[in-house]
């Protein structure tokens, strides 16, 4: 949360936005993406702007800048930041804005700053230019904001380039870099969503704390409601260029009062049935001992085991680099074990996939992160779904097509309406549930799904979630459920598999695993979830402060 | 009705490239036809300036440059074409097969092709052709396979691109078998940029042909070729005479047209306009 | 990485003169009954073969040969039996001077003009040179050669169309005889390179750093100075550098128009008189320097790429 000096005052009116109209271009035609929407900052005060993609909120945030992205242009409406009006100002006056009293946080740190200088060199840059500070001056500030945000050896890692830093790190070293002029305004442009969860939760609390310590007013444009709990005084929601809600974050995150804030507020709070039953029967899926790597590298899966059992659903959760994604390759058979052996209905596979029976193939499908690269934009839905049926069940002709109209519905779409279409022309969650029709067509037994939300809007997803949990209680499937978002392992796991660096820490039902005591790693990357408590920031910084970490 | 809609939207350079290759065409199926004289028929005086019975006038040896230009369209776009076909086949054949085996067979044929691409093109095929002689078979194997080279770089570039694809993994942990793979789900979709480059190759096999024949080294009299036409009447140049520039104008202008399409060709497929 | 570069260079080196020698060996007829021709005895031909040295292993006769081209001995030329060295030495001098005079020309103007063009990208400028460069780079040297012949020499009467060019000429002499070469040589390779450049330099002002100086509030000359340019260099480079090696092949043909004395004139006469000996050289000497340039240019992009240089 920002700060004010505890008096909950905030200051005058910063920036003012009324009747902000966006246009973006697409095949030499313009059409409107932002529709009147209103804004108003104060001083010291944090915003955010949350919505789904294509609300809008990306577009808005560097509108407050007089900036428009190519592709599309400010059409009406009035900007004004500290009664300047920014929609009439002349490009000289907006660029001596521009860094200096109001700056930018983009989204991936690696992209924004110049692979051919030092970091130091970028942080300097804008005080200098524009004639605020000497270059002494403006090093020996980063040294101290480096320090301030954590980065390992703070006096020296500004002399590296971008690309010898981590990816948290760079981020935090952009926040550093907006900070240079002590602007009025920084617009953080969703910063934290291309990193790892626990990282992510210490960028947060970094640019919390500078934020507060300068007061410097902030926009905080994300997707996720659980971040912007944590940051925001107050929130607003946009839909398709609308604003939905706006309020005092508290009191909208505890009584929202439009359907589509209490969607995203409820994302995830779904939670399956506890399965009940007697001794489990021979599992589906069973792993022993597996270990794995590329070629002569070090072992990616160090002495992996794990079971699936029928109709259950086991969520392997990690972060970048833990090995879960290479534990779904090795299942498969595209990546033969160098130790281990996979059983599957009771009998072993085969560990290579050029081995391995067109029965043994048929009955463990996956489905993959984006729906955009795992369907061939070449072929219609109904080749897509179409093959495996005549390839693994030898259908044809008309019992085909009634197959696929079949599966069509049972992904709840119309058939005749897409089963001639192209993948291009269906949006993102449509395209999943191809995906997860493809999946079903073969009529297998074990759904391998490889972060099969992680690349969709929060009330896409939610629904696939939904759609797949309903599947599983019909078909009866097991599913291998790979992901990082504990939320999502939550709402539908049975069990779960906890891993770091190639290997298992923790594994067992899932009230065991969630409740403590546990692993540390388990403890770490349960308390790095933003839940939906505004306090959980500050008691969690404490918390850190009082036990550092690298 | 996808076709006309992209006719329509066309910038004027493709449609002046499009209607040059429709004409050129035209020219070469239909030569015996349109022709008043025999391809090597001696009909008149060395260099007769252009007038009534000879349009264009006539070359070193007395025969019309008219006919001897559009049996020259004939001649030199068919090898052409025949050698860019023979180097796209072997070529892209050879791409696809490199990147979806991937491995030891990828890296063989990747080297194999960057030792034949160290050695500047032109030279390598002057060479290989004192050995074996000017043969119109000879040209048109050894420029179609040192021209293969760079077929299977853009094959190979473009297919990895759709090879790592995750719809095309799924074709394969379902057990379909390479050929399938590479047919249903690579090739389609590698389509366009293979499309725009069998126009730049055909253009380039066409000028190195006619640098050749210019040179002498490449299509031998009497067969009526641009290149080789441009040598025999380079003398006229001397004298103000612009008629060696026929023929090379004539390989100048077929160029420029297919560049033009295949420009455009790129840009609506890709937005891209890059330059190789 | 820069060493191991080079090494690979001169691997390739090494390979390309093995099939420059050896290429001959797999090819199918006999060397020496071709040249002499059907109608030639078989102890001439036998005769010949020893003469030629055929009758010796292949090996050896490689590490004779590349032995001899390393010490400057390149043996004699079938048709006169001259030295080829001595051959090759001044019309190596005189492609040089020409291939760097049209470089010196081409490569700062094309530059410049794709940066502009890639800057005001899309106006009637932009346009114009986009349809002019394509025009260019479908022209055959030849056709480009012979217009300017017709335009400068025959109506005009400025330069001479022949490059009459010998030892003694004085430097500015030299310009002036070899200036329409030169300029053939230019007007295709400028065209290529203007293409290249431009595109490079609009795929990079696309970059979000770009966008990210721009919302830093810095001038445009400095955006362009000081972060797009640094990361056009090694595109760049290569540019040029891949030019300059097809620089090296052009120069043959315009050689043949200008009957200039050169490398690549001294080539397509042996290839006519199927001289091997000295086609063998000469393609040697022109492959190694066609590799020398791209291996520059690799080395040259490594050593521009911050990535490579400081590894993490």
């Amino acid at each position: 949360m920002s700060t004010d000096g505890g008096n909950g005052a905030k200051g005058d009116i910063l920036l003012e936005m009324r009747g902000l109209r966006i246009e973006g271009q697409s095949d030499d035609q313009w059409r409107e993406i932002v529709h009147g929407v209103d804004v108003v900052l104060r001083r010291g005060e944090v915003l955010g702007l949350i919505g789904e993609s294509g609300a809008g909120k990306s577009t808005i945030g560097i509108a407050s800048m007089g900036h428009a992205r190519p592709g599309c242009r400010i059409s009406g409406g009035s900007i004004v930041f500290d009664g300047i009006e920014l929609t009439t100002a002349s490009e000289a006056a907006k660029r001596k804005l521009r860094g200096s009293r109001i700056a930018y946080v983009a989204q991936s740190a690696a992209a924004a700053f110049n692979p051919a200088h030092r970091l130091i060199d970028q942080y300097c840059e804008t005080p200098v230019q524009h004639g605020i500070k000497r270059r002494a001056e403006a090093e020996a500030e980063a040294r101290e904001l480096y320090r301030r945000l954590q980065l390992p050896d703070p006096d020296e890692i500004g002399f590296r380039y971008p690309h010898q830093v981590s990816g948290g790190q760079l981020q935090r070293a952009m926040t550093a870099m907006a900070m240079s002029c002590q602007p009025d305004l920084i617009v953080f442009d969703e910063p934290t969503t291309a990193l790892d969860v626990t990282t992510q939760i210490e960028v947060l609390a970094a640019i919390n704390d500078v934020v507060g310590q300068f007061h410097t007013a902030a926009i905080y444009i994300t997707h996720d409601l659980a971040v912007v709990a944590q940051m925001a005084d107050r929130i607003m929601v946009l839909r398709d260029g609308h604003l939905v809600e706006e309020g005092e974050a508290r009191e909208m995150l505890a009584a929202p009062k439009e359907d589509y804030t209490r969607r995203l507020l409820s994302v995830r709070t779904f939670r399956k049935e506890a399965v009940v039953g007697g001794p489990p029967p021979e599992p589906v899926l069973k792993i022993e001992h597996v270990s794995a790597s590329y070629g002569a590298t070090p072992l990616v899966l160090k002495d992996v085991s794990v079971e699936i059992h029928r109709a259950r659903t086991v969520a392997v959760v990690g972060e970048s680099g833990s090995g879960k994604s290479t534990l779904a390759r090795v299942i498969t058979g595209l990546l033969p074990p160098r130790e281990g052996r996979i059983f599957f209905g009771g009998e072993e596979l085969s560990p290579a996939l050029t081995r391995r029976s067109r029965d043994q193939l048929r009955r463990m499908q996956m489905i993959y992160q984006m729906p955009d690269t795992a369907l061939n934009p070449r072929q219609r839905i109904h080749e897509i779904i179409g093959r495996p049926i005549e390839f693994y069940l030898g259908l044809t002709g008309a019992r085909r097509r009634r197959r696929i109209e079949d599966l069509l519905s049972m992904i709840e779409l119309e058939p005749s309406d897409f089963i001639d279409r192209y993948p291009g022309e269906l949006s993102g969650g449509e395209k999943q549930r191809i995906c997860i029709a493809r999946a079903l067509a073969a009529d297998p037994e074990l759904i391998i799904c490889d972060e099969v939300t992680s690349a969709l809007d929060q009330l896409v997803a939610e629904e696939i979630l939904k759609l797949l949990q309903r599947l599983q209680d019909k078909l009866h499937l097991s599913y291998m459920f790979i992901t990082h978002d504990l939320a999502t392992v939550k709402a539908i796991a049975d069990e779960i598999v906890v891993m770091l660096r190639g290997e298992i820490v923790e594994q067992g039902e899932k009230q065991e695993v969630l409740t403590p005591p546990h692993h540390e790693y388990t403890e770490l990357l349960l308390s790095s979830v933003p839940e939906m408590d505004p306090d959980l920031l500050d008691n969690l910084l404490e918390k850190r402060k009082a036990a550092p970490r690298a | 009705m996808g076709f006309f809609k992209f006719l329509k939207k066309s910038p004027w350079s493709a449609r002046f490239g499009m209607l040059v290759i429709v004409f050129y065409v035209f020219l070469a199926v239909f030569a015996p036809i349109l022709t008043p004289y025999g391809e090597s028929q001696v009909v008149g005086a060395e260099f007769e300036p252009w007038g009534e019975h000879f349009v264009l006038g006539t070359d070193n040896l007395g025969r019309d440059m008219l006919t001897r230009l559009i049996y020259g369209a004939r001649n030199t776009i068919g090898i052409a074409f025949v050698t860019t076909c023979l180097a796209f086949s072997v070529g892209a054949l050879g791409g696809f097969i490199a990147s979806t085996l991937g491995g030891w067979v990828d890296q063989i044929l990747a080297r194999l092709v960057d030792v034949m691409m160290a050695i500047p093109a032109l030279i390598f095929a002057l060479m290989i052709l004192t050995i074996v002689g000017t043969s119109v078979p000879a040209l048109i194997l050894v420029i179609g396979f040192l021209d293969s080279t760079r077929v299977f770089r853009l094959a190979r570039a473009v297919s990895m691109n759709v090879v790592v694809m995750d719809y095309v993994e799924v074709a394969r942990l379902r057990g379909e078998g390479l050929w399938w793979v590479m047919r249903r789900e690579v090739l389609p979709n590698t389509m366009a940029p293979l499309v725009a480059e069998f126009g730049l190759r055909f253009c380039f096999v066409f000028l190195t042909l006619s640098a050749l024949s210019f040179l002498g080294i490449g299509v031998q009299p009497p067969t009526a070729d641009w290149g080789s036409m441009v040598r025999d009447n380079a003398t006229l140049i001397t004298f103000g005479d612009i008629t060696p520039l026929l023929p090379a104008g004539s390989i100048a202008l077929l160029t420029v047209g297919i560049n033009f399409v295949v420009d455009w060709f790129l840009h609506l497929t890709s937005g891209l306009r890059d330059e190789h | 990485m820069v060493a191991q570069r080079l090494a690979l260079g001169l691997l390739t080196l090494f390979i390309v003169s093995l099939i420059i020698f050896l290429g001959v060996e797999l090819l199918p007829g006999d060397l020496a009954q071709a040249i002499l021709g059907q109608a030639a005895t078989p102890e001439t031909v036998a005769a010949f073969r020893r003469e030629l040295g055929l009758d010796l292993p292949p090996y050896i006769r490689y590490f004779q040969w590349l032995g001899g081209m390393l010490e400057g001995d390149m043996g004699r030329s079938l048709a006169n039996q001259r030295e080829i060295a001595e051959l090759i030495g001044g019309r190596l001098a005189n492609t040089l001077f020409l291939a760097l005079y049209a470089a010196v020309i081409s490569v700062p103007l094309a530059v410049m003009l794709g940066i502009l063009a890639a800057l005001y990208r899309n106006s009637f400028y932009d346009r114009c040179i986009n349809v002019v460069t394509l025009s260019s780079i479908s022209f055959p040297e030849f056709f480009v050669a012979y217009i300017l012949i017709l335009l400068l020499s025959v109506k005009v009467g400025i330069f001479p169309s022949i490059s009459n060019v010998s030892d003694d000429l004085g430097f500015w002499e030299r310009v002036y005889r070899t200036a329409l070469p030169a300029m053939s040589l230019t007007l295709v390779v400028i065209a290529h390179m203007m293409r290249m450049t431009r595109a490079a330099i609009i795929n990079l002002l696309a970059s979000p750093y770009i966008e990210m100086a721009n919302l830093k509030g810095l001038s445009r000359s400095r955006i362009i100075v000081k972060h797009a340019l640094p990361n056009a260099l090694a595109p760049i480079i290569n540019v040029i550098v891949i030019n300059l090696a097809y620089l090296v092949v052009g120069v043959v043909v315009v050689e043949v128009v200008f009957v200039y004395p050169g490398l690549g004139q001294l080539l397509v006469d042996s290839v006519s008189k199927r001289d091997l000996p000295v086609v063998q050289a000469s393609s040697l000497i022109f492959a190694v320097t066609y590799i020398l340039l791209n291996l520059t240019a690799d080395v040259l992009s490594i050593m521009t790429n911050p990535r490579l240089m400081h590894p993490k």
